[in-house]
C-alpha cells in the first residue's frame, strides 16, 4: 500500500488539508490535489523552472519539492498573484505589455520566479534579470519581452519609492 | 470610420488567461472516471520481440490493463498512415501504434499500461518482462549505405529511403565558363522539438454518443481526424480533435503520432476516458525530431564573385519511420537558390533510414539546413576571393526589379518556386546599419588589442511561407450582437486570437471584446489544414478578412433597407449601424442578426440568406516570399572555444504586419532558436544507437543569460498574393540564424585558419580546430 501522511499548506491564502502520497511532488500536488493547473510542469528533473511556486516567499521548483515537506508553509502559485479582485499584479501587467509571453507555458514559472527576485532585488540591471532567469526555460519568446517586463517593473517601483 | 487594427501593436486577449493561471492545457483537463496511461517503450534501437508478459505489471494493485499489439486484434493490426504519400518513397515504413515484432528505435512504443494514476501506471512499466533479441543498428548516415552496413529495417536490402533531386538551369555550362569552382563539405545537425509543454492525448469514447473524442496538444487537429478516421475505417464525423491551449509546437507537434492511436484504442477497450502525458525523457526519445545533414557542394562563379551554379550532394538521416513524408529533404532544396539570383542549379538527396527517432520539421523544416548550405558556399566565395561578405551578397541578390523572379525550383506542390516581391539588397543594408556593420573592423582591432577575439557573420534568407490552399473563416453575429468567429487553425502561442479578431474588428465594425474566437476543434469549423510552414497569417488572414467584409456588407444592405437609408450614408461602428448626419437613426448588428433568424412564422427579409454570417476560404494565391537579413557578432575566447554572441541584428521583410508586436515576438524567438542550434542543440546517440542526451543538463537550450538582445527592424513589402499584403513571419527568425552566428565565429578566428564544417559549434569541437589551426601555422 502507498505510504501517505495527513499534510496542511496555505496555498494562495487558503488553507488546507489532505492525505497525500510520500511520493507525491508538490507540483503534482498543487495540480492535481488542488486543482491548481496555472503551475506547470515541463521537464519534472528541476531544469525548465516551469514548475517554480514560491514557498514562503522562496521561488522553489515544484517539481523538485515533495507535497508533505511543504507541510506547514506557505505557498505561492500563480494563481495568488494577482489582487484578490482580479487585478493583474505590476509584473503580470508588464508581461501583458512587453509581450512576454506566447504559449504561456512557462509563463507561471517566469512570473513566481521574477515577483520573488524583483522584492529582492529591486533595481536590476540586464545581465542580473537575465541571470535570475537562466533557470526558467522559454522555447517561445527569445527571453527579451520577458527581461522587458521585468526591467520596466523594477524601473517603476524606483520611481515609486 | 472603423478602429483602424491592421498594423497595429495591440496587445494580445489571450495573456490574462494565461498570465493568471487560467490557461487550459491537455493536462489540466480531467474528467470523470478518466484513468492514465504509460508507455513501455524499446530500450533498443533494434530488436526482435520474442515475447511480451504483462502478469507482474498485471498484479500490481491499481492497474487495470497492459495493452501490446498483439491484444488489439485484427481490425487494428495494421501501420500507421503515411501522412504525405510521395513517389521518391522507395520504402514506405510506418510504425504500428503498438510495435509488433520488431522495435527499430530506442523509444517506439511497445506496449501501453492503463490504470488508476500515472505513477501506478510509469510503476508497472518496469514490471512487463519482453524478451527481446537484439539486432544490430545503423546510426551513421554517412557509412548507411555500405555494402557491411546493419540494416536499419529486418525485412529491407538497403538504408536508402528514397532519393530526390532540384535541377535547373544549365549546370554543365555554369561550371564550364567558371573562373573559380570552389567545394565545401559540412553536416549540419538540428535539434529536437522542446516545446515547455510535452505532448499529451485524452481519449473518450462515446460509441452511442459524441463518437470518439481526442483532446491533444498538436498544430493539425483535422490532419489528425483525417488519419485517425481512416486508420479506425470510421467516418470523420464519429471522430472530434480539440487542440486546447498548446505549450509550443515548432512543428513535431504537427504530425499523427501513435500515442494519438493507442490511446484512442486504450480508451475504446476500457470505456472510459484515458489519459496519457508525455514526460521529457520520452519527449527526447519519441517525439520527432530532425538530426543529421550532410552536404557536399561545389559552387562555380566568376572572379568578381558571382555565382553561376551550385551542384553536389545532400544524405538526409530520416530515422527509422516515415511519419511525414519527404517534407523536411524536400524543404532542404526548395530555397536553393536563397536570396541570390543563381542560374543553375543541381543537388540530390540520398534520405537515409537509421535506427533513431524518426524524422518531422523543426522550426524551419529543412529551410535552415538549405539556407545555411547557399550562406555557406557564399562564405567559401568571399573568403576565397577575398571579398567582403556583404559585397559579395550584394553582387548576387535577386534584384528587387527581377520581381517576380522564377528561381527554377518546384515548391511541394509542383509549382514553380517565385519569390513574389522583396528588396533583398535594402533589406541587407538596414541591417549592415543597425548593427554598425561598417565600423565593426575598428571594434575588433581594439578587442583584439585587449586579446579578446570578436567576429561578425552575415546570413540573408528567403522563406516560402504560407503555403496553400487555405485556411478558412467564419464570421457570425448572434441575437445578442456578439460575434463568433471560428477557424481551423491552431495556435501554440502565436496569438492567432488577438489577430484575427483585430481583422474582423476592423472590418465588421466590431470591439474585439465582443468577439468570441474558437479554434482548433474540428466540431466547431468544417476543415483545416494545420499551423506550419508559418500559412496562417498568410491564409486565415484573407478569410477573415473576406468574411467579415461579406458579413459587413450583408448587415449594410439589410440596415438600409430597414432605416430606409441610402448604404452608402451607413457606417457600422461598435457593433451599431448609424446613419451618417442621422445620429437617432441607428440599428445595432444584433437586432439585424435577429432579422434574418426569426422565430417560426416569421419571415426572413425578402432577398437575404438567413444568419448574419460568411464563410471565407480566401488564402494567398501562391506562396508569399519573405526575406531577412542577419547580422552577428561574436566573442571567442580561444583558449576554452566558448562562443559569446554579442550582438544580434536583424532586418525581415514579412509584408503587411498584421500586428508588428506579435511579428517582432515570432523573429526574436525564432532567432534565439536559430542560436541554439548553432551553438547548443545537440542529440547524440552512440553507434548502438542508444540517446545519450535525454535531459535539460544534457542537452542545452538557449537560455536567457547566454542569448543576446536580438535588435529587429522591418521593411513591409506587400505580397500581391493575398488581399492583405502579409507574408508569414513564424520561422523567418530561425533559418539565417545559424549561418550567421557560425560565418561570424569564423570570422574571429580567421588568424586561425578555423573552418567551420558541423554545427552545432560546441566549445570542445571549436578548440579541436583552432589547435589543429595553430599547428598548421607553426609548421
Ligand atoms: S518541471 Fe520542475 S524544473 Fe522543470
Ligand atoms: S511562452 Fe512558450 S515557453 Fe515561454
Amino acid at each position: 500500500m502507498a505510504d501517505t501522511r495527513d499534510i496542511e499548506m496555505t496555498v494562495n491564502g487558503e488553507s488546507h488539508a489532505a492525505n497525500v502520497e510520500t511520493r507525491t511532488s508538490l507540483g503534482d500536488f498543487l495540480r492535481h490535489g488542488l486543482g491548481l493547473t496555472g503551475t506547470h510542469m515541463g521537464c519534472e528533473h528541476g531544469v525548465c523552472g516551469a514548475c517554480t511556486v514560491m514557498v514562503d516567499g522562496e521561488a522553489v521548483r515544484s517539481c523538485l519539492m515533495l507535497a508533505v515537506q511543504a507541510n506547514g508553509h506557505e505557498v505561492t502559485t500563480v494563481e495568488g498573484l494577482a489582487e484578490d479582485d482580479g487585478t493583474m499584479s505590476a509584473l503580470q501587467e508588464a508581461f501583458w505589455k512587453h509581450h512576454g509571453l506566447q504559449c504561456g507555458f512557462c509563463t507561471p514559472g517566469m512570473l513566481t520566479s521574477l515577483t520573488a527576485f524583483l522584492r529582492d532585488n529591486p533595481d536590476p540591471s540586464e545581465r542580473d534579470v537575465r541571470e535570475a532567469i537562466s533557470g526558467n526555460i522559454c522555447r517561445c519568446t527569445g527571453y527579451q519581452g520577458i527581461v522587458d517586463a521585468a526591467l520596466d517593473v523594477a524601473k517603476t517601483m524606483q520611481k515609486g519609492s | 470610420m472603423a478602429v483602424r487594427y491592421l498594423g497595429a501593436e495591440v496587445q494580445r486577449m489571450e495573456d490574462p488567461r494565461l498570465l493568471t493561471g487560467h490557461g487550459r492545457y491537455v493536462d489540466d483537463i480531467t474528467m470523470e472516471g478518466m484513468l492514465h496511461a504509460a508507455f513501455l517503450r524499446a530500450p533498443m534501437a533494434h530488436a526482435k520481440i520474442r515475447s511480451i508478459d504483462p502478469s507482474r505489471a498485471l498484479a500490481l494493485p491499481g492497474v487495470h490493463r497492459v495493452i501490446t499489439h498483439a491484444d488489439l486484434g485484427a481490425k487494428y493490426s495494421h501501420r500507421m498512415n503515411q501522412l504525405y504519400p510521395a513517389p521518391v518513397i522507395e520504402q514506405n515504413k510506418t510504425q504500428y501504434p503498438l510495435a509488433k515484432d520488431e522495435v527499430c528505435y530506442v523509444g517506439e512504443a511497445v506496449a501501453v499500461v492503463v490504470a488508476d494514476s500515472r505513477a501506478i501506471a510509469e510503476d508497472a512499466l518496469a514490471l512487463i518482462d519482453v524478451d527481446y533479441e537484439a539486432l544490430p543498428a545503423v546510426v551513421n548516415i554517412m557509412t548507411a549505405l555500405e555494402d557491411d552496413a546493419p540494416l536499419a529495417h529486418a525485412d529491407t536490402t538497403s538504408n536508402l529511403m528514397g532519393k530526390m533531386r532540384s535541377s535547373f538551369g544549365d549546370i554543365e555550362d555554369s561550371f564550364a565558363k567558371a573562373d573559380h569552382v570552389f567545394s565545401a563539405a559540412f553536416m549540419q545537425h538540428r535539434g529536437g522539438c522542446h516545446s515547455m509543454e510535452t505532448r499529451g492525448v485524452i481519449a473518450r469514447d462515446d460509441p452511442w454518443g459524441d463518437g470518439l473524442t481526442l483532446w491533444t496538444s498538436a498544430q493539425s487537429p483535422y490532419l489528425i481526424r483525417r488519419a485517425l478516421a481512416t486508420w479506425l475505417d470510421e467516418s470523420e464525423e464519429r471522430v472530434r480533435v480539440i487542440a486546447p491551449d498548446v505549450g509550443g509546437g515548432f512543428g513535431p507537434k504537427a504530425g499523427f503520432y501513435p500515442e494519438e492511436v493507442a490511446i484512442s484504442l486504450a480508451a475504446r477497450i476500457m470505456k472510459r476516458p484515458v489519459k496519457w502525458i508525455e514526460d521529457r525523457r520520452e519527449h527526447f526519445i519519441s517525439t520527432t525530431t530532425q538530426r543529421d545533414q550532410h552536404w557536399d557542394l561545389e559552387v562555380a562563379c566568376t572572379a568578381e564573385g558571382k555565382i553561376l551554379g551550385l551542384r553536389g550532394t545532400v544524405t538526409h538521416e530520416n530515422g527509422a519511420y516515415i511519419p511525414y513524408g519527404i517534407l523536411l529533404p524536400n524543404s532542404s532544396l526548395t530555397p536553393l537558390p536563397g536570396a541570390y539570383s543563381i542560374p543553375a542549379i543541381d543537388v540530390g538527396v540520398d534520405i537515409i533510414f537509421t535506427n533513431t527517432v524518426p524524422n518531422s520539421p523543426v522550426r524551419g523544416a529543412g529551410r535552415p539546413c538549405g539556407i545555411y548550405a547557399v550562406e555557406r558556399m557564399v562564405q567559401v566565395v568571399s573568403r576565397e576571393l577575398g571579398i567582403d561578405p556583404a559585397e559579395v551578397r550584394r553582387r548576387n541578390y535577386v534584384r528587387a526589379d527581377q520581381m517576380p523572379y522564377e528561381t527554377g525550383a518546384k515548391l511541394r506542390g509542383g509549382a514553380p518556386c517565385i519569390y513574389d516581391s522583396g528588396d533583398y539588397e535594402a533589406l541587407l543594408e538596414k541591417v549592415l546599419d543597425l548593427s554598425d556593420y561598417h565600423s565593426f573592423k575598428e571594434r575588433q582591432a581594439a578587442a583584439r588589442a585587449e586579446g579578446r577575439y570578436l567576429g561578425i557573420g552575415v546570413s540573408s534568407c528567403i522563406e516560402d511561407t504560407g503555403m496553400g490552399p487555405y485556411e478558412g473563416t467564419t464570421v457570425r453575429v448572434e441575437s445578442s450582437g456578439k460575434v463568433a468567429v471560428r477557424t481551423g487553425a491552431a495556435s501554440q502561442g502565436q496569438g492567432h486570437q488577438t489577430m484575427i479578431s483585430m481583422l474582423v474588428a476592423e472590418n465588421l465594425g466590431v470591439k474585439p471584446e465582443d468577439i468570441l474566437f474558437e479554434s482548433a476543434d474540428t466540431a466547431k469549423f468544417s476543415h483545416g489544414i494545420g499551423t506550419i510552414g508559418s500559412r496562417v497569417a498568410a491564409n486565415v488572414g484573407p478569410s477573415a478578412h473576406d468574411a467579415a467584409s461579406q458579413v459587413r456588407e450583408k448587415a449594410l444592405k439589410l440596415a438600409a433597407e430597414v432605416l430606409e437609408a441610402s448604404e452608402a450614408d451607413l457606417d457600422i461602428e461598435d457593433g451599431v449601424v448609424r446613419v451618417n448626419g442621422a445620429p437617432d437613426l441607428s440599428i445595432t448588428l444584433g437586432e439585424l442578426a435577429v432579422q434574418l433568424t426569426p422565430m417560426s412564422a416569421m419571415r426572413v427579409p425578402t432577398g437575404f440568406d438567413p444568419v448574419l454570417e460568411a464563410t471565407s476560404f480566401d488564402g494567398s494565391s501562391g506562396s508569399p516570399i519573405a526575406c531577412g537579413s542577419n547580422v552577428a557578432e561574436v566573442e571567442v575566447d580561444p583558449g576554452t572555444g566558448e562562443v559569446k554572441v554579442l550582438r544580434y541584428s536583424v532586418a525581415h521583410d514579412c509584408g503587411v504586419m498584421i500586428n508588428p508586436m506579435v511579428v517582432h515576438g515570432q523573429i526574436v524567438g525564432g532567432v534565439v532558436h536559430g542560436i541554439g542550434n548553432a551553438l547548443f542543440e545537440r542529440m547524440i546517440y552512440d553507434d548502438q544507437g542508444q540517446p545519450l542526451t535525454m535531459n535539460y543538463g544534457e542537452y542545452l537550450l538557449p537560455l536567457a543569460s547566454e542569448m543576446p538582445r536580438v535588435d529587429v527592424t522591418h521593411m513591409e513589402t506587400p505580397s500581391p498574393l493575398n488581399s492583405l499584403g502579409v507574408k508569414g513571419a513564424g520561422e523567418g527568425g530561425t533559418i539565417p540564424a545559424a549561418a550567421a552566428v557560425v560565418a561570424a565565429i569564423e570570422n574571429a578566428l580567421t588568424e586561425f585558419g578555423v573552418e567551420i564544417d558541423y554545427y552545432p559549434v560546441d566549445p570542445q569541437y571549436l578548440t579541436e580546430l583552432i589547435d589543429a589551426g595553430s599547428a598548421q601555422a607553426a609548421e
